[in-house]
């Protein structure tokens, strides 16, 4: 491999990874551009929907399918954990958070920090289910084997470079996902409601906003862009497991501070950025090097840009 | 006529039973336990399940008795669910129970080395002989071989009390090298997995292989929670490596590794030390990743290849379990064995007794053939094995060392 092929390579890699990291970062920046709560659970939703995922996949039997029903089965999957993950937020809104809404904010970020333990613990359950897919279920804790429905051939034949159906698939999902959020936010009534809720809930409520709903609905798209994200983790990396929650949502989080928390346009930056730091450091620093790259220019752009690449003046929040 | 017969049967049964019962209770001298301490949670149960049915084996074949006293035998779990993996807070817990509990007089454990690490100076200073099952990384008992404080750092009262009953890295490391050279390899990229067990093979092999001629075009410590590996399949593709070793475990992330190589691309080979021979580890990596183009390395013997005790505890676990068993299960029957030969040859029965005769193993009738501690409590045995995978199982190749 020539030298700008590595280096194409690695953008590839990284963009890919970045599109996995930038859409779980929506989740965390939408949740805190509107009540300014860190949902310390949102890594760990998300790693119930990759569950749910493996779930229907072993249920409906979809590694026996024909490659097009497979597609179709990868959309059900899509639609299905999506939903799943998009309830599951709504209800800890309801559950653990609407009652405190009052309370300090830390008493919030506490409950967060619980309602991720017991996700966590949800997720080590559900890892001893007795069926195929999780290879029994006699280690629980055990990383699960995620079938590869979408294949990884080298769509560019013998060229040196390899784009995978699997790096496309995330770019065909994330992509619409967050045009589809950004039109959301900026030219519906929903979203005025949500930037409304956003810049003044009390103002809000006062102009007759529902604003618990709005919340909730944001809660709602939070987690349901976690589950999208979670199917699109599992296909690219073909495995899942009850602890990857935690480093999936550590990149994410960081990404949303990286990118200016609160702000949409800044949680893709950040994703991407934080993808593509990764594969270069792997490349040309050295892998045991990369988490303290990440972490150490995380620390410096909050030295200089405290609120992060776009979280600036003119802050769009939700 | 028959009821009545029936009924003075049973009766005789029960009284039969009873005193002997009675018999076993007034006769028993005391008792004695055995605890283990192994990973119970996460993926590494499956391998250890099969080492405690190897204990509990051991264990029913004397009936729980030795020389009148009985044996008490406790499963202890060294892994928490937070980490999924061996905790070093809850291995230094098992020790000091074990420490706390004045009948014990064994501890069969640990899994990995650097549990090990934690219970050995606790075990140390209260006398408890420690018999491992599977550590495996050289500085643990080898003077010179690990760091220059090892291995007394973990001996505070400078009596040996760990023992083990496997060959160690510095020569699983050696013989996996040799393997790859015979395997025509010439370029050779190495990972580990920076641990203590993982660090220390890939270190032994490297330099195994740049003492008998193959390339390392690279060496490099990965990250074991990374969602993928694929900007390191992308560098190390650069160089062009026939083999890829990672020195690691299927905890350390060895199965994701394999699978990003292949969707990365890379066609070469793939080899990997003991810490990878078990089931959850094509599991892991999905049999199409490992099929004919994946080595493991192994110090001892896969179940189907043993002969003379080792054959005899293989049925015995068959018939028993109803289950194939695991590489280790072998051992951790080894290490109850050996502890309760110590425990009916010992002079006194208290730890102090017990460790002086586990030291004096000598010639010991193993699954392995006949094997003794040296002085630094290793095993005298020299056999090694290497296999491959094929449909989604472990197949035996050769064995390695010798």
């Amino acid at each position: 491999m020539e030298p700008y092929e590595v280096f194409l390579q690695q953008l590839v890699t990284g963009l890919s990874n970045g599109m996995i990291i930038a859409l779980i970062a929506l989740g965390y920046t939408m949740v805190y551009g509107i009540i300014e709560l860190i949902n310390f659970a949102h890594g760990d939703v998300f790693m119930l929907g990759a569950f749910l995922a493996l779930t229907l996949l072993g249920a409906l039997g979809m590694e026996a399918w024909a490659p097009g029903w497979q597609l179709a089965g990868v959309v059900l999957m899509l639609v299905s954990s999506a939903a799943f993950c998009g309830s599951f937020n709504w209800s800890l809104d309801r559950l653990a958070y609407r009652p405190l809404r009052r309370a300090s904010k830390l008493s919030l970020l506490v409950s967060a920090i619980g309602c991720s333990f017991i996700c966590t613990n949800l997720g080590l359950f559900w890892g001893g289910a007795p069926m195929e897919v999780f290879a029994g279920g006699v280690a629980a804790a055990a990383p699960k084997d995620f079938p590869q429905l979408i294949p990884q051939y080298n769509l560019l034949g013998e060229s040196a470079i390899r784009i995978v159906p699997a790096d496309v698939a995330v770019l065909a999902v994330t992509l619409p996902l967050m045009i589809a959020l950004v039109y959301l936010v900026k030219r519906t009534r929903l979203g005025r409601a949500m930037r409304a809720v956003a810049q003044d809930s009390t103002a809000a409520a006062l102009m007759g906003i529902p604003v618990d709903r709005v919340i909730g609905t944001t809660f709602f798209i939070g987690g349901a862009l976690g589950g999208f994200a979670s199917v699109v983790y599992a296909l690219y990396n073909n495995t899942i497991g009850f602890q990857m929650g935690y480093r999936a949502g550590m990149d994410a989080f960081t990404a949303a501070v990286l990118g200016g928390i609160g702000s949409l346009p800044g949680a893709v930056l950040g994703g991407l950025l934080i993808g593509c730091v990764r594969s270069m450091s792997d490349q040309y620093v050295e892998l045991r090097w990369t988490n303290t790259i990440v972490f150490g220019i995380l620390v410096l752009i909050l030295i200089f840009r405290p609120s992060g690449l776009l979280g600036s003046t003119r802050r769009e929040k939700v | 006529m028959k009821k009545p017969s029936l009924f003075a049967f049973t009766l005789v049964v029960t009284s039969s039973l009873a005193s002997t019962l009675a018999a076993q209770s007034t006769e028993s001298k005391g008792t004695l336990t055995i605890l283990s301490s192994l990973p119970r949670t996460g993926s590494a149960n499956a391998q250890t399940t099969t080492i405690v049915n190897g204990i509990k084996l051991a264990l029913s074949e004397v009936n729980g008795q030795v020389d009148g006293w009985t044996i008490e035998y406790k499963d202890l779990d060294d892994a928490s669910p937070q980490r999924g993996n061996w905790d070093p807070a809850v291995e230094a817990q098992n020790a000091n129970s074990a420490t706390k509990d004045a009948t014990c007089v064994g501890y069969i454990g640990t899994f990995n080395s650097g549990a090990a690490k934690v219970a050995m100076p606790i075990l140390n200073r209260a006398g408890i002989a420690m018999v491992s099952p599977a550590n495996t990384y050289p500085g643990l008992t080898k003077p010179g071989k690990g760091e220059k404080n090892e291995p007394m750092v973990y001996r505070p009262t400078g009596t040996i009390n760990y023992f083990r009953i496997v060959p160690t890295d510095d020569l699983q490391g050696v013989v996996a090298a040799d393997w790859a050279k015979q395997l025509g390899v010439k370029k050779v990229f190495i990972l580990n997995d920076r641990e203590l067990y993982g660090k220390g093979i890939a270190e032994v092999f490297r330099d195994q292989s740049t003492s008998i001629g193959i390339e390392v075009v690279g060496y490099e410590g990965t990250d074991s929670k990374a969602a993928n590996y694929r900007s390191l399949v992308t560098k190390l593709k650069a160089v062009s490596p026939d083999l890829v070793y990672f020195g690691g475990t299927t905890q350390t992330n060895a199965g994701q590794i394999a699978k990003d190589l292949r969707a990365g691309g890379y066609e070469g080979m793939y080899m990997v030390p003991d810490g990878c021979f078990e089931q959850a580890f094509i599991e892991a990596a999905g049999d199409s990743n490992l099929n004919g183009k994946t080595f493991i390395t192994f110090g001892g013997l896969p179940p189907d290849q043993l002969t003379g005790t080792g054959a005899k505890f293989r049925d015995a676990y068959r018939l028993k379990y109803g289950s194939e068993m695991e590489a280790y299960a072998a051992y951790g029957y080894e290490a109850a064995r050996v502890i309760l030969q110590a425990i009916a040859t010992a002079k006194t029965k208290d730890r102090a007794g017990v460790l002086a005769a586990v030291a004096a193993t000598k010639d010991f009738d193993g699954v392995l053939g006949k094997w003794s501690f040296d002085s630094n409590g290793d095993t005298s045995s020299r056999v090694l094995s290497g296999q491959t995978v094929t449909d989604g199982k472990f197949a035996f190749v050769k064995v390695l060392g010798g």
